[in-house]
Parts: structure tokens; C-alpha cells; sequence
């Protein structure tokens, strides 16, 4: 019995990688095709409806193009005075600096917060935890357009319910019709509060996901060596969860240099220049203007600034070994 | 202690929510006072009826829904054979592609928007559902297919190669094992592609006049009239959260790892 079952394990084994290895290579005979034909639709389709338009945005960025090409197909090069143009208005780089700050803020903002209440779920009870998941679930699959549309409500000049409670519950003075947008610094605090608090949700369960990784013996280790609660996150946490930090950080930034629905639906459709961020500038030289080859001039300052970003976050991807 | 901070956490982040709903259900005059109504004690439904009566609110449900469907169906099966090439194949170029599929993820619709429109009024596809079913498409896809791919990696390959010895021909192996188990990816990535079709704004905004217009286009052209009926929008936000809020608990764990792409092993 004994015997039978040792020359059985010990064939078994032996026998089976061999039969892997004819049919693999049947296989690979037979249809070294398959794997180009599967991936073909999808490649396809990208290349065509992303990629042409890509491609077109490239070529309309250095075309004179309004309405009337749209009507008559023509199309009048220009050469790089798209470009010229926009680089020569003042207004071009008040935008841009005003978009790498709004970026940089809520990032920041996010990482920091979204890093914060992570470490916090680490100490709740697992009741408080379940609610706070609850809640960020819920915010997360809010849709961008109903969240402004609730925001637009919160701040409501006559009656939203943020002015009342900084009136008569906090006491920070008198917000009775408080006008948020009248400057736009108040107006960008709402928006980038707006912006952080859809941000959150995403980024507080993927850390979360990460700093629960830690062994907790490692921390308690490094309290029992006297590390205080900022030297335990700064050498035992922190270099853990960095590459998660990294791609979230990369992805917020992609994401929040081209915000636009927050800032435009907010406005009602009508943003003054000074709430102007890149995306909306762009939008606004092409269909407001009609000046579809300035504003994809403007969209290309756009594209290459995520590139930028996207280039650490595939990185990060490839040194983690996701993309092999 | 920390408990105190969790629960800040949960009153912050779902009061905005909460506000919503609690909103919807409030007599107009409790809307409009001063004073805050924090729990709506005289609940009504009249919000809800007016929301619903709105012009252009069944219309635009109808170009949402079908809008919705149309992405689905054909993303998740385009994306499944996509990403059974990368997960199961190697081959030439396998490695760019996956590049690719993420990169791709990363232009922003802003950007492409001007030139999608001029392409698509060339071809007169503006003001057709048809035209924006494509573009979402192809924007779904990327996500998708590395969403499927993450399935597709999870199940053993040699459970395939066992089928296959057994006398089971290649695609018999792909049906018959492959699909049946990825089913639980389909549902998930089938999910993921109508929360994204159906909260897309920009796109639909742009590409659709009134008549086709889809339901966040229809939320937003609400708000942007002026005298704000508060009552009658968070009764249609409400409206347009629901489903996708109840999907979303069913598939957000799937969601953070697709885009950490599996930074975080257990």
C-alpha cells in the first residue's frame, strides 16, 4: 500500500509537466495568432476612439479652427501661433500657476487627511471602523454631479445649513447670507473641500488596505525600543506603504489637474475667468469662444503635465512588479 | 479616544449624504426656513413626484439606461478576450500593450473632448446616443480589461490544461472552465463600466442636445436654472444615486485593488 502510494506521488509529478509541456507546445504551433486576435478588439477600439482623437488633438493644436471649418472641412495651418498666443497672454499663466496650486493643495490636503484617518481605523473599536467604511462607500459612489449639486445646497446663500451652523453652532461670527463665491479664495476653500472630501474614500481604503499589512509586532518592537508614535509611522509604517502612497499620490494628481465639473457645475455653467482652472480654460476657448485650435493648444499643456505624472505612476506599477 | 476621531470621520464625510436624503423628504417650507430641520419629521414623497415630473426626466433615464447597457455588454465582452490574451498568453508586444491600457487611462476627457467633437460633428454622430456609446466604450475599456485581467490571473491555468488533457478542445477548456469561474469579474467589471457610463457628465453634456440627453446632463441643466427648487433636486439626486450606490457596496473592495493594481499582497 505503502509502496503504491509512494510510486504514485512520485510519478504523478513527473508525468504531469511533460503533458503540460506537449500540449503547451501544440499549442504555441498551432496558434501563436490567438493571443493577437484576442487583444485586437480592444486595441482597436482604443486606438480609434482614443488614439484618432489624440492624434487630432496634436494636429488642431496647431490649426486656426472655429465653427466655420467644422462647416466648410477646411482647415488653415498655423503653425505654432496657437501656441504663441497662449504663451504671450498673462492670463494663460495666471491659470496654469492657479491650477498647480489648486492641485498641490488638495493633494496634499488628501494624502495627509487620507494617510491620518487610515492610522485612526488602526485604533477604533470594529464597530466605529464598519460606520466610517460605510460612509466613505456611500461618498465614493455619490456621482460627481449629484455631490456639487449637495454642495451647491450646503452653502445655499438663504438657507444651506453650513452658513447656519458657523452662525449659531460654532460661533466663528455672522455668515447669515454669506456669499461663498463673492471672493474666489472662500469659493476655491468650498471647491477644494468638495474636491478632498470625493477624494478621501479611494484614498483612505487603499491605505488602509496597506497599513493593516503591518505586523503589529513589528510596531510594538519599535515602541518597546522607545520609538515614539511619529518615529514608529516615519520608520516602520511609511516605508511599507510607500509604493501604495506613491501611486495614490500620482493618481490624485492626474486626477485633480483636471477637475472641471466640480468647478463648472458649481458655477452654474457660468465660472468668471478667476475661477478659470486648465481644463476649464481649454473648455471654454473651444466651445465658449470657438477657438477649437487655441483650446487644444491648451489641452496639450494639459496632456503633457499628466504624462509627467503618469510616467511615476506606470513606475511605480512596473517596480512592483504589477506590469510583467 | 480614538473612537471620538472615527466617529468625526463618519459625521463629516456622510453628512453631505445624509443632507441628500434627509432633504428630499422635507415640506418646502421646512427647506426654505432659516433654521435647519435636522430630521424631517413631516417626511413627504411631494419632492419626489415633482423630481419625477420634471420635462425631459423619464426621457433622460430611458438615454441613460440604454446608454448604460449598450457600454456594458460590449466593453466587458471586448475587455474579457483582451485580458485573456495578456493574462494567459506570452507573446510579442504583451508588455506594451499592458502600457498602454494604462496610459491611456490617464487622458483626461477634457482634453479629448475637443477633438471628439469635431469628429463627431463631421460625422454628424452629435446629438446620437450611438456616438456617445462609442466613446464610452472606449473609455470603460482600459479600466476593464485590467480589472478582467486581475480575475483571469486568479484562476490556475492548470485547471484549463486539466480539462484539456481530459480531451477537452482549447475552447471547449475556455467556455467550459475559464468563463464559468471569471463569472464573479463580470459581474464586478459589468458594474464598474455602468457606474462610469452613468455618472459621466462632460461627454453627454457636450455631445447631446436636450432631447437625448442623459440623466446627470438632466440633474445639472436643473441646477444651473436659477431659483433653485432645493426640495425637488436632492429628491432627483437621491433618485440618481440610488442605484449606483446600492451596486457600489457590492463591488468597492474590487474597485481600490484594480487601480492599486495590487500594491498591497496579503
Amino acid at each position: 500500500m505503502s509502496t503504491a502510494g509512494t510510486q504514485g506521488q512520485l510519478l504523478a509529478p513527473r508525468r504531469s509537466p511533460e503533458v503540460r509541456r506537449r500540449a503547451s507546445r501544440a499549442r504555441s504551433a498551432r496558434s501563436r495568432s490567438v493571443p493577437y486576435l484576442l487583444a485586437a478588439p480592444a486595441i482597436i477600439v482604443i486606438a480609434a476612439v482614443l488614439g484618432y482623437p489624440l492624434y487630432r488633438l496634436v494636429a488642431l493644436s496647431f490649426q486656426h479652427y472655429s465653427l466655420a471649418e467644422i462647416i466648410s472641412h477646411k482647415t488653415t495651418w498655423l503653425g505654432i501661433r496657437n501656441y504663441q498666443t497662449i504663451f504671450t497672454d498673462s492670463q494663460f499663466w495666471t491659470i496654469l500657476q492657479r491650477t498647480a496650486e489648486f492641485t498641490a493643495f488638495n493633494v496634499g490636503a488628501t494624502i495627509v487627511l487620507g494617510t491620518a484617518i487610515a492610522m485612526l481605523l488602526r485604533n477604533v473599536s470594529g464597530w466605529v471602523r464598519l460606520m466610517v467604511n460605510i460612509a466613505m462607500v456611500f461618498v465614493w459612489a455619490t456621482p460627481v454631479v449629484v455631490a456639487v449639486t449637495i454642495w451647491q445646497w450646503l452653502i445655499d446663500q438663504q438657507s444651506g445649513v453650513l452658513n447656519y451652523v458657523l452662525t449659531h453652532v460654532v460661533r466663528a461670527g455672522n455668515f447669515e447670507r454669506h456669499d461663498w463665491f463673492a471672493s474666489p479664495l472662500s469659493g476655491f476653500a468650498i471647491i477644494s473641500a468638495l474636491v478632498i472630501w470625493g477624494a478621501l474614500p479611494f484614498v483612505v481604503i487603499t491605505l488602509y488596505a496597506g497599513v493593516s499589512q503591518v505586523p503589529r509586532e513589528l510596531e510594538e518592537a519599535a515602541r518597546v525600543d522607545g520609538a515614539t508614535s511619529c518615529g514608529v509611522f516615519r520608520h516602520v509604517i511609511y516605508p511599507i506603504i510607500k509604493p501604495l502612497v506613491l501611486i495614490v499620490t500620482s493618481l490624485s494628481v492626474i486626477w485633480d489637474f483636471g477637475v472641471f465639473n466640480q468647478v463648472y457645475i458649481m458655477l452654474n455653467a457660468r465660472p468668471t475667468s478667476s475661477y478659470y482652472l486648465m481644463s476649464i480654460y481649454s473648455y471654454q476657448e473651444s466651445f465658449g469662444v470657438g477657438q477649437y485650435g487655441r483650446g487644444a493648444a491648451i489641452a496639450m499643456v494639459i496632456v503633457v503635465f499628466l504624462i509627467v505624472a503618469a510616467f511615476f505612476y506606470i513606475r511605480q506599477l512596473l517596480r512592483i512588479g504589477e506590469i510583467k | 479616544m480614538a473612537n471620538i476621531g472615527g466617529l468625526a470621520v463618519f459625521i463629516v464625510m456622510i453628512f453631505p449624504v445624509y443632507w441628500m436624503v434627509a432633504t428630499a423628504f422635507k415640506s418646502g417650507s421646512a427647506i426654505a426656513s432659516v433654521r435647519p430641520t435636522w430630521f424631517p419629521t413631516h417626511a413627504t414623497l411631494a419632492n419626489f413626484k415633482d423630481a419625477m415630473t420634471r420635462p425631459f426626466f423619464w426621457s433622460s433615464v430611458r438615454n441613460s439606461v440604454v446608454v448604460v447597457v449598450a457600454t456594458v455588454s460590449v466593453s466587458t465582452v471586448v475587455a474579457f478576450l483582451a485580458a485573456v490574451a495578456i493574462a494567459r498568453f506570452k507573446f510579442y508586444g504583451r508588455k506594451a500593450i499592458m502600457v498602454l491600457i494604462v496610459l491611456v487611462q490617464m487622458i483626461p476627457l477634457v482634453a479629448l473632448i475637443i477633438p471628439m467633437y469635431v469628429l463627431l460633428a463631421r460625422l454628424h454622430l452629435t446629438d446620437n446616443l450611438l456616438g456617445l456609446i462609442l466613446t464610452y466604450f472606449a473609455f470603460v475599456l482600459p479600466y476593464t480589461v485590467w480589472m478582467l485581467r486581475g480575475f483571469v490571473l486568479g484562476i490556475p491555468p492548470e485547471l484549463e490544461e486539466a480539462a484539456m488533457v481530459d480531451g477537452c478542445s482549447r475552447l471547449g477548456a475556455f467556455f467550459r472552465i475559464l468563463v464559468p469561474l471569471v463569472a464573479p469579474g463580470f459581474v464586478a467589471t459589468s458594474i464598474y463600466a455602468a457606474i462610469q457610463a452613468w455618472n459621466e457628465y462632460i461627454l453627454a453634456y457636450v455631445l447631446l442636445k436636450q432631447n437625448h440627453e442623459t440623466i446627470t446632463v438632466w440633474l445639472a441643466s436643473l441646477t444651473t436654472l436659477r431659483g433653485t427648487a432645493w426640495g425637488t433636486l436632492m429628491a432627483g439626486s437621491t433618485l440618481i444615486a440610488l442605484p449606483i450606490v446600492a451596486f457600489f457596496l457590492a463591488i468597492q473592495h474590487r474597485v481600490a485593488d484594480g487601480l492599486t493594481a495590487g500594491a498591497v499582497k496579503g
